[in-house]
């Protein structure tokens, strides 16, 4: 049989053991007959339910029916308002079945039987419908082929089409659970539970309503003010970051500014600089003269810190990288450090020393002046604290001050990167 | 031991000068020279016992100095490298040539003196730039076959990023907890392999400063 899908393959009563669960007796005569083969699973439940008969007529099937070529073409199931359709018929056919059954005196019992039926019927249209085929395309060869001038219509029509399609689908699951909620009802009728169901129902209804009229007011406030505490976070970080900048560029040139004051020139010159940078952070741009390199940075900054204050910086760096965001603020708490030494190094060389290898990164900054213990510094003083160890923390490393052995200070910086 | 007769070699006119004021209050200074042939005709005519050498200098700069001297002589003195910031091709270079330190010019005149005592006496003296260099020398994997020559242990490894950061050899003997001898020998054994590892680095900068070893 080298036929196309669907063709005579499909005309003869083979057990389908590829789509079968069991033996495949179910898949084959769903494709034969060109039925779901949930609908005919259901047949086979329902009979054994009613009396063991199901069982008996799968076993003989299994026996009787010849297994179908592995691999073979499936033929399509048919969906949508054909399916209800044939769900339908199977349901009418089963019901008759099942009233002969009952006729015959093999039956079990109708608080069983019948629920039975609606509970599966309606599992299967829920099923059907959750696990649900992907939509299916519009119908293309309908009638002669359309005129291109109609394509925008044709669109217009295809999304009505698919609104309508999906609408359909809703009310096929709205189907499936009325089925099986009249299932657990006429259970519980014909079992003379329903009183009790009813009075449990009612208790568990009227608890959520409660429950959630008490919670509702607290919920939503929870949910609001984490969502409020959220921004307020990223909203200090940043806060914090810019007070960090302003901290390194403006308050530090303002010092200086009162420092020169008798020298007009000297003034002057330290304010346009402050202007350009300034102007460049406030734009987005990097400083002028920053490099993208890790050495490069650490030299143009001990070369900055250099020519403000007049203190020789010695740089040593052993490995070089590019400079990412994380870098960049090595690079800046590394320019705080040193600004600090030679602040207040007491006009000591300063030594700068970067080792960066892997993932690490590692900067020392030290000076020989008198030193300064960082829980001594006043809170609103903000260059350690903030430029320095914050500005680190931020941005996932860690900055140690530490006093060094034979005087001076010395600020350690590590970044790790996660791999 | 007696302070030490330096000579100080450099083409800078100004900067002997400085050098002079500041080293003799501390130290004998035994004389001046300002280009290759000239410094090669004073270490013959004063003897010093350390000879401050500026690494680069018109004429094949401190490395040919002390290929020359090491020609002419048996007992050459000792070399102490001294300058601004150089590349540490021309560093290393001047080490491996013989020089038995390095410092940068910036250097205090005290710190000078006390490094100038210290080649006399036979140790290596690490600036913390020259021990920067090195690390980056022994940085990566080290050749193969490997003799031991070719790879820093973890301990020099620490004793030279200490220097690099800017300790001293004291200093360093007090946070490594041990003594101030055992961080001299580091450096030593750091400077015999940093003359004579076959690293490629190592040969490769020598050998692009026509120096053959």
């Amino acid at each position: 049989m080298t036929t196309g899908p669907g063709s005579a393959s499909a005309h003869i009563l083979r057990r389908d053991r590829d789509a079968g669960w069991i033996g495949g007796v179910a898949a084959g005569i769903a494709r034969r007959f060109g039925i779901d083969v949930s609908l005919v699973r259901l047949a086979f439940v329902v009979a054994t339910a009613a009396g063991g008969f199901g069982l008996g007529a799968y076993l003989l099937g299994w026996i009787l029916i010849p297994p179908g070529e592995s691999g073979s073409a499936r033929s399509r199931l048919p969906t949508g308002r054909a399916a209800v359709e044939v769900a339908l018929g199977t349901c009418l056919l089963l019901v008759a079945a099942l009233l002969a059954f009952r006729e015959l005196g093999i039956w079990f019992s109708d608080e069983i039987v019948w629920p039975l039926v609606l509970i599966a019927s309606g599992g299967a249209l829920i099923w059907r419908q959750s696990l649900g085929e992907p939509p299916q395309p519009p119908d293309a060869p309908r009638g002669p082929a359309q005129p291109p001038s109609t394509a925008p219509r044709m669109t217009a029509e295809t999304a009505v089409a698919d609104s309508r399609r999906a609408a359909a689908a809703i009310s096929r699951t709205g189907i499936g659970i009325a089925l099986v909620v009249a299932a657990g009802f006429v259970f519980l009728q014909a079992t003379g539970a329903l009183g009790a169901a009813r009075d449990v129902l009612l208790a568990l209804i009227a608890a959520v309503v409660v429950l959630g009229v008490i919670f509702a007011p607290w919920v939503v406030r929870l949910v609001r003010s984490l969502t409020q505490e959220r921004a307020q976070r990223i909203r200090s970080q940043e806060r914090a970051e810019m007070a960090a900048h302003l901290h390194d560029s403006v308050l530090q040139t303002l010092a200086m500014v009162q420092r020169s004051a008798a020298d007009p020139s000297e003034v002057a010159a330290i304010a346009r600089r402050q202007e350009r940078e300034l102007r460049a952070w406030l734009a987005g741009r990097a400083a002028p003269g920053q490099a993208a390199r890790l050495a490069a940075a650490l030299e143009s900054a001990a070369a900055d810190v250099e020519e403000r204050y007049g203190v020789p910086v010695e740089v040593v760096v052993v490995g070089d990288r590019e400079l990412d965001g994380n870098h960049e603020a090595v690079v800046a708490a590394a320019r705080e450090a040193m600004t600090n030494a030679a602040k207040f190094g007491a006009g000591s060389t300063v030594d700068v020393y970067a080792e960066s290898g892997g993932s690490r990164t590692q900067v020392f900054v030290r000076d020989r002046g008198p030193g300064f213990d960082l829980a001594a510094v006043p809170g609103d003083r903000r260059g350690v604290r903030e430029s320095i160890v914050g500005r680190m923390e931020r941005h996932g490393g860690r900055a140690r001050v530490t006093r060094a052995p034979g005087g001076g200070t010395e600020v350690e910086l590590v970044l790790e990167e996660r791999q | 031991m007696s302070e030490p007769r330096v000579l100080i070699v450099d083409d800078h006119q100004l900067f002997r000068a400085g050098v002079r004021a500041e080293l003799e209050p501390l130290l004998e200074i035994a004389g001046e020279a300002s280009g290759v042939d000239d410094a090669v005709d004073a270490i013959q005519r004063h003897a010093p016992d350390v000879v401050l050498l500026d690494v680069h200098m018109p004429d094949g700069g401190g490395v040919e100095v002390i290929r020359r001297v090491a020609a002419q002589t048996d007992s050459p003195p000792c070399f102490l490298a001294l300058s601004v910031s150089d590349a540490a091709e021309d560093v290393i270079a001047v080490i491996r040539a013989g020089a038995r330190g390095y410092v940068t010019k910036n250097i205090s005149g005290e710190e000078l003196a006390e490094a100038v005592r210290r080649v006399h006496e036979g140790d290596a003296v690490f600036s913390p730039r020259l021990a920067g260099f090195v690390l980056d020398a022994f940085a990566g994997p080290a050749p193969s076959p490997q003799s031991e020559l070719d790879a820093l242990t973890a301990r020099e490894r620490e004793v030279l990023q200490h220097i690099a950061r800017g300790y001293m050899y004291k200093e360093i003997a007090l946070r490594l907890d041990i003594s101030p001898k055992t961080v001299e020998a580091h450096v030593s054994s750091v400077l015999r392999k940093l003359q004579l590892s076959s690293r490629h680095e190592l040969s490769r900068w020598a050998a692009e400063r026509g120096l053959d070893l």
